[in-house]
């Protein structure tokens, strides 16, 4: 299972920019409601997130140290 | 598609206009769509037209010698980002690139001067327009002239790493950003760096820390 960038649905106002911007197709509009899907290609770019005017997507960063 | 009176009536610009003016202002206007990707506007080029983002949204950036970019600002519908090099009649001071596919509404210069004679209005919601502008420059460059704001980058990776079996705090940029009191851009130029040292590896949702010792020692300069 691939994680992808988090929504929080309340904060949208469906300005649909987020969708312009991803290169791989995860979001979309269904029924007014802006959606996330899994997909593979998602390069973590943070795009999305950058690109929303209401910080309704959020792509958090998991830290660790390498086990090397 | 025509020129939509709801776009222009958007527009910071043209904000306690009449419709009737609003009207006049659309007919000077003409529409321009630009691919995902594309480059709108070069640094050091000179540009006749003021453009408005109709829908989309635009990056602006400057490139440094050595090839570096600094994002300056993510701009939206309703606003412009060419406004400087069309008062100052001088060359682009930074580029600017479609993130998404943008249409933007054109107003050339020498349109905009006669609508701003013709409705003083224009010129003090200029003012207006500029003045936020400068406000929100002047935040980023407190950030960036502060060189130790990598530090406090680092010491943020270090304070909320996990060690494999405890899974570590997940943060957004964003969030890294309010930690260390700076903007994102500044967290993601740090990141950047970070990874062309060889500090940190940026593995899609992960932040791979591999030399500790070369990450507390940057920290230690915060
Ligand atoms: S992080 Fe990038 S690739 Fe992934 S969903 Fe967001 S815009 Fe699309
Ligand atoms: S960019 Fe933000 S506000 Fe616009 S549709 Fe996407 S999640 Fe909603």
């Amino acid at each position: 299972m691939s994680e992808m960038p988090v929504i929080d649905q309340e904060r949208c106002n469906g300005c649909g920019l987020c969708i312009s911007v991803c290169t791989c197709q995860a979001l979309l509009m269904i029924n007014n409601i802006i959606t996330i899907i899994e997909k593979e290609e998602c390069t973590w770019c943070t795009q999305c997130e950058v690109v929303c005017p209401t910080g309704a997507i959020a792509c958090p960063f998991e830290i660790v140290f390498s086990n090397s | 598609m025509a020129i939509q009176l709801e776009v222009i009536k958007s527009i910071p610009y043209f904000s306690g206009l009449s419709p009737n003016e609003l009207d006049s202002i659309r007919e000077l206007v003409f529409e321009k769509t630009v691919e995902q990707g594309e480059i709108i506007l070069l640094e050091g080029e000179l540009t006749e037209t003021l453009f408005f983002i109709a829908s989309g949204a635009v990056k602006v950036f400057k490139t440094s010698t050595d090839g570096k970019e600094q994002i300056l600002s993510i701009v939206r519908p309703g606003e412009s980002f060419n406004d400087v090099p069309i008062f100052d009649n001088s060359p682009n001071p930074t580029s600017a690139q479609a993130m998404t596919p943008v249409v933007l509404y054109g107003l050339k210069k020498n349109q905009l001067k006669d609508a701003v004679q013709k409705h003083p209005q224009i010129a003090l919601n200029i003012i207006k327009v500029l003045a936020e502008r400068v406000r929100q420059l002047m935040s980023l460059v407190e950030d960036l002239s502060f060189k130790h704001v990598i530090g406090r980058v680092a010491k943020i990776l270090l304070e909320h790493a996990g060690d494999g079996a405890t899974p570590g705090l997940r943060l957004t940029q964003q969030e890294m950003a309010a930690m260390a009191g700076t903007v994102r851009e500044v967290v993601a130029r740090s990141l950047k760096t970070l990874e062309e040292e060889g500090v940190i590896d940026l593995n899609r949702h992960r932040i791979i820390i591999n030399d500790k010792k070369a990450l507390e020692a940057t920290a230690a300069y915060s």
